[in-house]
């Protein structure tokens, strides 16, 4: 065990040096954010001072070395455009965008799972079929699009729900105040539109095909009440797939975080990675995606041990 | 590739109701699609079509779907939008194909080191979000409908290259690609003379559903304002415009571009499902 924690160890590392040399080179090659920076009416010797004092007149070479080094120190650099440590600014707005991927994940596994259950054991009945109809729209439907349409019922239209911001924040949460509840519904619901419906029909493809085993009808042969077959023999093997599934998709939610983030003006790293694009803020952009990749690899790390509680042929 | 067109399976198609729906409107809007200037009466961006008197109508008898803040007609503009949506949908979805799936071919059956190189590439790609890099790519190159279909391709290459290895790896044991070695013929025509066709079922079906993933992707780049040029506006840029002016209640300029978008990617998932069900038998009683 120990060896595959370390040889996944190395891996991981690996591909977050291979991140962020890409993308230093890509911001780097992008151009420079010094005339971004300064006033219009900055002169060149301005702009040649500035850009020395960034370390941006050397070479690439030079510069990402610097990088690495500071690096091994804990220490991703200092954003150009706020002059703070990039990796400060992005730690800051974390809370923010993690409080939405995990509230939308939660939602959508608690109505996901059962839906795909229901909609699994008469997959003919009326019932299964307004499922899956909605389910179709629901992974048919653009995030942004979801968004756009809760806007306009609910800001626009009723005026009952804010359409922008984080509302009152109590211990990193918005989901402690009133105020922050009523600014969260629609961020949340956007968010979880898509995984919602991916999650029922993994659930009902999965619970389809594992009721039609053999060993399910050697169940019912038996006299095993029908209730513990699906919910019991059928749903724990049906489980097994979901969960790798499920950690591949709360990264993808993380990232989905930039489109929603951006139509409710959520301060969170969504709208922090456009706007450091935007204005080539490479410290942030370089320290956004080495925290965003850090995730993804903490993911599928308790995916991968999970793996081993619920699937004893892993266990080796 | 033959036997994916037996007439069995085009009539299992035909039996599901809600695929055949779904395969009319994606005819519609594909002949939509392909002529757009005889389905509408307006050519939404050449300037000279357009009077400034005619902004922001509602929908009304001449404006079936109203107007936008240049008075421009949103139906016509949505035909158009369809086209460039529907175009970068296609050309991205098969660039991809042709790439993954050769790159999946040859790195499953010749296997080593050319294996080792395009699979790590894959599993970094795949150990981060497709619209982060196409966000970056996008961000950094500028707008441009050429540049988002590579964009995307770059994005999507990936899991046709991991679905055509995976099934390279079982066929390639088989009798028949090993006879066809022991009688000598060349790596390249078993892995495209007598491998390919068997890998061809499972991708046919992986790029239907993908197609409608690659026009949600431009959508959504184009939705933040990195994806086609103003000059050319897909559906998701004419959803981004129409958003702008929610809030003072022009609701028709964001709303049925965004109806339409729905559909087209409804109906596409709808063939793409059918067609899965279809060609899975595990789930054939």
């Amino acid at each position: 065990m120990t060896k595959y924690i370390l040889n996944r160890l190395f891996h991981s590392v690996l591909v977050m040096l291979t991140i962020s040399f890409i993308v230093f080179f890509i911001m780097f090659k992008a151009g420079d954010p010094v005339e971004l920076m300064l006033p219009p009416d900055a002169t060149q010797h301005d702009v040649i001072q500035m850009r020395h004092a960034l370390g941006l007149d050397q070479s690439f070479i030079v510069q990402y070395t610097k990088f690495l080094e500071n690096v091994a120190k804990g220490n991703l650099g200092t954003s150009f455009r706020y002059g703070e440590p990039a990796l400060k600014i992005v730690f800051e707005r974390l809370p923010a965008t993690l409080e939405l991927s995990v509230l939308a994940m939660i939602f959508s596994i608690i109505l996901g799972v059962p839906l795909g259950i229901i909609s699994s054991i008469k997959p003919n009945s009326i019932i299964s079929r307004i499922i899956m109809f909605f389910s179709l729209a629901g992974i048919s439907v653009p995030v942004f699009w979801t968004g756009m349409i809760l806007v306009l019922i609910f800001s626009v239209i009723l005026g009952v729900l804010p359409s922008s911001g984080r509302g009152d924040v109590f211990l990193f949460t918005s989901a402690f105040t009133w105020d922050g509840i009523k600014h969260l519904i629609m961020p949340v619901l956007t968010l979880s539109i898509f995984q919602l419906a991916l999650i029922l029909r993994l659930t009902r493809t999965g619970m389809m095909e594992v009721l039609m085993q053999d060993y399910i009808k050697l169940a019912s042969a038996k006299g095993v009440p029908r209730k513990v077959i699906v919910y019991y023999h059928a749903l724990k093997n049906t489980l097994i797939p979901l969960v790798t599934i499920i950690g591949i998709q709360f990264g993808q939610l993380v990232a989905f975080t930039i489109v929603t983030e951006t139509i409710f003006a959520w301060p969170g790293t969504g709208k922090l990675i456009i706007d450091s694009i935007q204005s080539l803020d490479r410290p942030v952009v370089v320290a956004y995606l080495l925290v965003i990749s850090l995730i993804f690899v903490l993911i599928n790390f308790i995916v991968d041990v999970l793996y081993t509680f619920i699937d004893p042929r892993v266990r080796v | 590739m033959k036997n994916i067109f037996k007439s069995e399976l085009v009539l299992e198609f035909f039996e599901d109701k809600l695929a055949v729906i779904g395969l009319i409107v994606f005819v519609i809007f594909a002949v939509l699609a392909l002529v757009p200037s005889f389905f509408s009466y307006q050519n939404p961006y050449d300037l000279s079509q357009l009077f400034l008197q005619n902004s922001f109508q509602a929908p009304n008898s001449n404006f079936w779907l109203g107007t936008d803040g240049q008075g421009r007609d949103i139906y016509s503009a949505i035909v158009y939008g369809l086209r460039i949506s529907l175009y970068v949908g296609l050309a991205s979805t098969i660039l991809s194909v042709i790439i993954g799936f050769s790159a999946g071919l040859v790195s499953g059956y010749y296997g080593g080191w050319i294996d080792t190189i395009i699979m790590r590439i894959a599993d970094i790609q795949l150990s981060f979000p497709a619209i982060l890099i196409a966000l970056i790519i996008m961000a950094l190159w500028g707008a441009g409908v050429g540049k988002i279909i590579i964009a995307i391709t770059i994005v999507n290459w990936v899991y046709y290259a991991r679905t055509a290895r995976g099934v390279v790896l079982s066929e390639k044991e088989k009798d028949y690609s090993q006879s066809a070695k022991a009688l000598g013929m060349k790596n390249f025509s078993i892995i495209f003379g007598e491998i390919m066709p068997n890998v061809t079922a499972p991708i046919i079906v992986i790029a239907t559903v993908r197609i409608a993933n690659a026009i949600i992707l431009e959508a959504t780049l184009s939705f933040l304002g990195l994806g086609v040029p103003i000059t050319q506006p897909s559906l998701g840029s004419l959803i981004s415009n129409g958003y702008r002016v929610l809030f003072s209640g022009y609701w028709w300029t964001s709303v049925f571009p965004g109806i339409v978008l729905m559909l087209l990617i409804i109906s596409i998932n709808l063939i793409g499902d059918r067609m899965r069900d279809i060609m899975n038998p595990r789930l054939k009683r």
